[in-house]
C-alpha cells in the first residue's frame, strides 16, 4: 500500500504549453529592445495600416502589420509584455502578500481580528471592481504605478477570502490540536504547520491573479487610464484597433490573442504547479 | 496512597451551540461536562466509554488542556493546570501527550515523519540539535516496530496501521507521564487492530505510562484497562476496576451497553434480548 | 466456494467475476468472485478495508469506476444477465429490483429536501405510483420501521432527526418498492452500539417479513454472527472462504479466517491475549492468491490464442 504513493506522476502538458508560453513573454519583455524588428514607437504615415505579411500588400519586415499611424504591431506587441508583465508580478505579488497574511491571522486566530477581517472583506466585495479601480485611478492619478495600486487595492480580497476558507478548514485537523498538545506557540504553529498547508492553493491563486492583473491592466488602458497613450500597451492597442477594425483587423487581433493566451497561461500554470507539487495525493 | 497523577473535581466544560446562531455570532452556551469528579493513579490504564455525545472526549481533551475549562480544578502531578495558559503549559507538555483517531488527520502532511517527531523533542530540549532529534526520533520508531528509514517518509505514503504507530511514536518521543488515545483504533481494520493494542499494552509496562483510553467499543476496553468509567450525557454514571465492571454492572445503562456487544458467537436469542 | 452450490433459486449469482485496472489489466482487483443470495437469505460479506468488498457492491449496482473494467464473469438478477444488457436496460432491471441501505446515515440523505420525496422518489419515478399512494405507502413504512410520527417526520428535513432515525428512514427507503435483493453497505459501522442493535433488529425484521435477499457487507465479525446466515470472507479481492456463519464460527477452514477470529477481542474473554493476524497467514494467503493469477493469466492467454 505504501509501495503504491511513491511513484512519480507523469508530465504535465498543461505545465509545459503554459510554462513555454509564459517563457516566450518573459523572454520578449525583458529583451524587448534587442527582440523587436522596429522602434515601437516610430510612426511613418507611409507605412500605415500595412497587413500581416501572408496577406498581399505587405511589406517585408512587417510580420504583423503596421497600426493606422503606421507603427510595427509586433514590436508594439513585444514592448507592451513589458507593461503587462511589470503590472503582473507587481501588484499579483503585493496583493498576495496583504491578501494571504490578513486571511491567515484571521482564518487561525478567529476571533475579533476575524470578524475585522471579514467586515471589511465584506464591504469592499460590495464595490463593483472595474468601477472601483476606475475610481481610484481617476482619483490618484494616472501611470503604472496607480494602476498597480488599484490592482493590489481591490484584488487582496480574494487571497484573504480564499486563504482564510483554507486555514480554517486546516485549523480543524487534529495535527493543529496535535502540535498544541506538543507545547508549541500559537504563531509557530500557524508559520510551521498551517502555512504549508495553505501554500499551494496561494501559489496557484498567485498564478491566476497574475493572469487577471494582466487583464486589469488591458481594462485600464484601454479606457485610457493607465500610462501615457503613446507608451505601447496590449490594451491600449486593442482600444486602438477597435477604431480601425473594418480596415485593419490585424491591429486588434493580435494583441487580443497575447493577452488571451497569457492570461491563460497564468491561470493554467497556477493549477499545473499545484497538482505537480502537492505531495498530498487528494 | 500517595497523591493520584490526576486529580478532577467538579470540572464544568461547555461548548458555544453551533445551532443556535445570533445576528451578531455571540452563541449561547452548551455545558457538555457536568460537574466531573476523578482520579486516575500513576501507572493506570483508564478506560472512559460512553456513546457518541457522552463527552468521553471532551474530558480526555480537558485533561490534557486542549480546551479551557468553566470551573472546577483540574490537578495534574500536584500541578493546578485548570487555568494556566499556553506559555506556563508548555514546560508541562511533555508529560502529557494525545494519540488522536484518525493519524491521517493528525499528522500534518507535508511535514516528514522525522519532523513530525522530532520537532518537539527540540522544544522540550530533550535533543541538542539535529542530529540528537534524529537519533531520538528513529528510537521512538523502532519502538513501535517501524523501520527507522520511515524518518524521510511523508504521512500519506504509509498505511493506516503505519500511521497509528508513527502518532504513537510521537507521543512516547518525550518520554510523557501521561498519554490521552481518543479512539486510536476505531478507525483500523481488526488484524492492524491487535497489533496496535498489543503496542500499548507492551509499551504501558516497558514506560510504566499512564494512559487514558477512550473508546466506544468495550470489548477492547476490556483487553487493555485497569479501570473503566462509564459517562453518559456529560455524567459518570459508573468507575470501577474493569473486572468487577464486567461481571456486575452497578448502572443498568453499563449493562445496556455491555449487552449491544455483538459477540462473534452465532446467538439466536440475541437480536430480541 | 464451488458454483454448484448455487441452486436455481438463488436471486443474485455472481460467478466467475474479475475485475481489473484498465491501464494495468494484469492487476485484477476481483479475482473470480462466486457470491450467491438466494431470496430470504441474508448473507454476510466480510473483509478488511481493500478487500474489495465495496467493488462487489458497486458492479451490482453499476456504478463502477471508470478506471476499471470487468473482463470476464456474469452478474445475475433474477432471470436477467446484467452483463449482456446495454446500459439502460441494466439500469431499469437494478432499479426495479434492488435497494442500497448505504453506510453513513448523514450523508446519504439530501440536506436540502424533504423526508418524504426522498422515500418515494423511487415509486413515483420509476415505478409510475401515483402520487398520493406514494406518499401513503412511505407512511405505513415509516411505521413498520417504528417511526412514532410518521406523518411529522415525512415533512422533516434530514438535519431533525438522529443518526438512528435516518437509518431508520434510509431502510425505510430501501424496502419502499418492494425489491427482491437489497445490499446494506456497513449500515451500522456509523452508529453508537446500543442503536447499532437496534438497527440490526430492525435490518432483521424487515428482511423476514419482506422475504427479501439481503447482502449484508461488513467488517464486523460480530455483526456476522448476529444476523447473517452465511457468509462469504473476502481477501485481496479473492473469496476465501464461503459457509454457514455456524461453521465459521466452529471450523473455520482458512488460515485467514481463523486468523481473523482470533484477532477479535472480546469482552467475555479478556484473558485471551489478542493475536494480531500473524505475517506468515498473509504470506500464506498472498501466496495463494498469486498462485490463482497465474493460473487464470494462463488460462486467459491461451484463450486468447485460440
Amino acid at each position: 500500500m505504501s509501495e503504491h504513493a511513491r511513484h512519480r506522476r507523469p508530465v504535465s502538458w498543461r505545465l509545459i504549453l503554459s510554462g513555454s508560453w509564459l517563457a516566450i513573454v518573459i523572454i520578449c519583455a525583458v529583451f524587448a529592445p534587442y527582440i523587436a524588428p522596429h522602434d515601437p514607437l516610430a510612426q511613418d504615415l507611409l507605412l500605415e495600416r500595412l497587413p500581416p505579411f501572408w496577406v498581399s500588400g505587405a511589406e517585408p519586415g512587417y510580420y504583423l502589420g503596421t497600426d493606422g499611424l503606421g507603427r510595427d504591431v509586433l514590436s508594439r506587441i513585444i514592448y507592451g509584455a513589458r507593461i503587462a508583465l511589470t503590472v503582473a508580478f507587481v501588484a499579483a505579488t503585493a496583493a498576495c502578500l496583504i491578501g494571504s497574511t490578513m486571511g491567515l491571522v484571521a482564518g487561525y486566530f478567529r476571533g475579533w481580528l476575524d470578524q475585522i477581517v471579514s467586515r471589511i472583506v465584506d464591504i469592499w466585495m460590495s464595490f463593483p471592481p472595474v468601477l472601483f479601480s476606475i475610481l481610484l485611478v481617476a482619483v490618484i492619478g494616472t501611470g503604472l504605478h496607480s494602476v498597480i495600486i488599484a490592482i493590489t487595492a481591490i484584488d487582496w480580497i480574494r487571497f484573504c477570502r480564499v486563504v482564510r476558507a483554507e486555514t480554517l478548514v486546516q485549523t480543524r485537523m487534529d495535527y493543529i490540536d496535535s502540535a498544541r498538545a506538543a507545547g508549541f506557540s500559537r504563531l509557530n504553529i500557524l508559520v510551521r504547520e498551517v502555512f504549508p498547508n495553505a501554500l499551494p492553493t496561494i501559489v496557484a491563486l498567485l498564478s491566476l491573479e497574475m493572469g487577471i492583473a494582466v487583464i486589469v491592466e488591458a481594462i485600464l488602458s484601454f479606457v485610457n487610464l493607465s500610462i501615457s497613450t503613446d507608451d505601447p500597451t496590449w490594451g491600449g492597442m486593442i482600444a486602438e484597433g477597435r477604431t480601425i477594425i473594418h480596415f485593419a483587423w490585424w491591429v486588434l487581433v493580435f494583441p487580443l490573442i497575447a493577452l488571451f493566451l497569457t492570461v491563460l497561461a497564468f491561470s493554467q500554470f497556477g493549477e499545473g504547479l499545484r497538482d505537480r507539487f502537492d505531495p498530498v495525493l487528494r | 496512597m500517595s497523591e493520584p497523577l490526576f486529580d478532577v473535581e467538579n470540572l464544568y466544560v461547555s461548548f458555544p451551540d453551533p445551532n443556535h446562531k445570533t445576528l451578531f455570532g455571540q452563541m449561547p452556551m452548551v455545558e457538555v461536562l457536568h460537574g466531573i469528579r476523578l482520579k486516575i493513579e500513576e501507572g493506570t490504564v483508564v478506560g472512559l466509554v460512553g456513546e457518541s455525545g457522552s463527552g468521553k472526549s471532551t474530558l480526555g481533551r480537558a485533561l490534557v488542556r486542549l480546551l479551557d475549562p468553566v470551573s472546577g480544578s483540574i490537578r495534574f502531578a500536584g500541578t493546578d493546570i485548570t487555568y494556566l495558559d499556553e506559555n506556563a503549559l508548555r514546560p508541562l507538555r511533555r508529560d502529557l501527550q494525545v494519540i488522536f483517531q484518525d493519524p491521517l488527520s493528525a499528522l500534518n502532511p507535508r511535514l516528514t515523519i522525522g519532523t513530525i517527531i522530532g520537532r518537539p523533542l527540540q522544544l522540550h530540549g530533550l535533543a541538542n540539535g539535529r542530529r540528537e532529534a534524529l537519533k531520538l526520533t528513529q528510537e521512538a520508531l523502532e519502538h513501535v516496530g517501524l523501520p527507522t528509514a520511515f524518518v524521510a517518509r511523508y504521512p500519506h505514503e504509509l498505511s493506516g496501521g503505519q500511521r497509528q504507530r508513527v502518532g504513537i511514536a510521537r507521543a512516547i518521543a518525550t518520554r510523557p507521564r501521561f498519554v490521552l488515545a481518543d479512539e486510536i483504533v476505531s478507525g483500523l481494520d481488526v488484524s492492524s487492530q491487535a497489533q496496535i493494542l498489543t503496542l500499548l499494552a507492551d509499551l504501558k509496562k516497558d514506560l510504566g505510562l499512564t494512559i487514558v483510553f477512550i473508546s466506544h467499543d468495550l470489548s477492547v476496553v476490556r483487553r487493555l484497562c485497569d479501570q473503566v468509567v462509564v459517562l453518559r450525557h456529560g455524567e459518570i454514571l459508573e468507575n470501577r476496576p474493569t473486572g468487577p465492571l464486567f461481571e456486575h454492572p452497578e448502572h443498568p445503562y453499563t449493562a445496556e451497553l455491555k449487552a449491544a456487544i455483538p459477540l462473534p458467537e452465532v446467538d439466536g436469542d440475541w437480536l430480541n434480548s | 466456494m464451488s458454483p454448484d452450490k448455487a441452486t436455481a433459486r438463488s436471486y443474485l449469482d455472481i460467478d466467475d467475476l474479475s475485475i481489473v485496472l484498465k491501464h494495468q489489466p494484469t492487476h485484477r482487483l476481483l479475482r473470480s468472485v462466486g457470491l450467491h443470495v438466494m431470496p430470504g437469505e441474508v448473507r454476510g460479506l466480510v473483509g478488511e478495508s481493500g478487500a474489495g468488498k465495496s467493488m462487489i457492491g458497486k458492479t451490482i449496482f453499476d456504478i463502477l469506476p471508470r478506471a476499471v473494467e470487468i473482463v470476464e464473469g456474469s452478474v445475475r438478477l433474477g432471470d436477467d444477465e446484467l452483463l449482456k444488457l446495454p446500459q439502460s436496460a441494466r439500469r431499469k432491471v437494478i432499479a426495479r429490483t434492488s435497494a442500497l441501505i448505504p453506510q453513513d446515515p448523514l450523508t446519504a440523505l439530501n440536506p436540502v429536501r424533504r423526508i418524504e420525496p426522498q422515500i418515494t422518489d423511487r415509486l413515483t419515478r420509476i415505478l409510475g405510483v401515483s402520487k398520493s399512494d406514494a406518499r401513503e405507502r412511505a407512511r405505513a413504512l415509516l411505521d413498520e420501521v417504528h417511526i412514532r410520527d410518521p406523518e411529522s417526520v415525512l415533512r422533516n428535513y434530514p438535519h431533525q432527526l438522529s443518526g438512528g432515525m435516518r437509518q431508520r428512514v434510509l431502510i425505510a427507503a430501501a424496502f419502499a418498492a418492494e425489491p427482491k435483493l437489497i445490499v446494506a453497505d456497513e449500515p451500522t459501522t456509523a452508529l453508537d452500539v446500543t442503536v447499532q442493535k437496534q438497527i440490526l433488529k430492525l435490518i432483521a425484521e424487515m428482511q423476514a417479513r419482506h422475504g427479501t435477499a439481503l447482502l449484508f457487507v461488513t467488517h464486523d465479525l460480530g455483526v456476522v454472527a448476529k444476523i447473517c446466515q452465511n457468509v462469504s470472507v473476502l481477501y485481496g479481492g479473492k473469496i476465501v472462504e464461503d459457509t454457514e456463519v455456524k461453521s465459521l464460527f466452529a471450523r473455520p477452514t482458512h488460515a485467514y479466517t481463523q486468523a481473523l477470529i482470533a484477532a477479535t477481542p472480546r469482552y467475555d474473554r479478556p484473558d485471551e491475549s489478542l493475536v494480531p493476524v500473524p505475517a506468515a497467514v498473509i504470506e500464506a494467503t498472498q501466496h495463494e492468491i498469486a498462485a490463482a493469477d497465474d493460473a487464470w493469466l494462463g488460462a486467459r492467454q491461451a484463450g486468447g490464442r485460440r
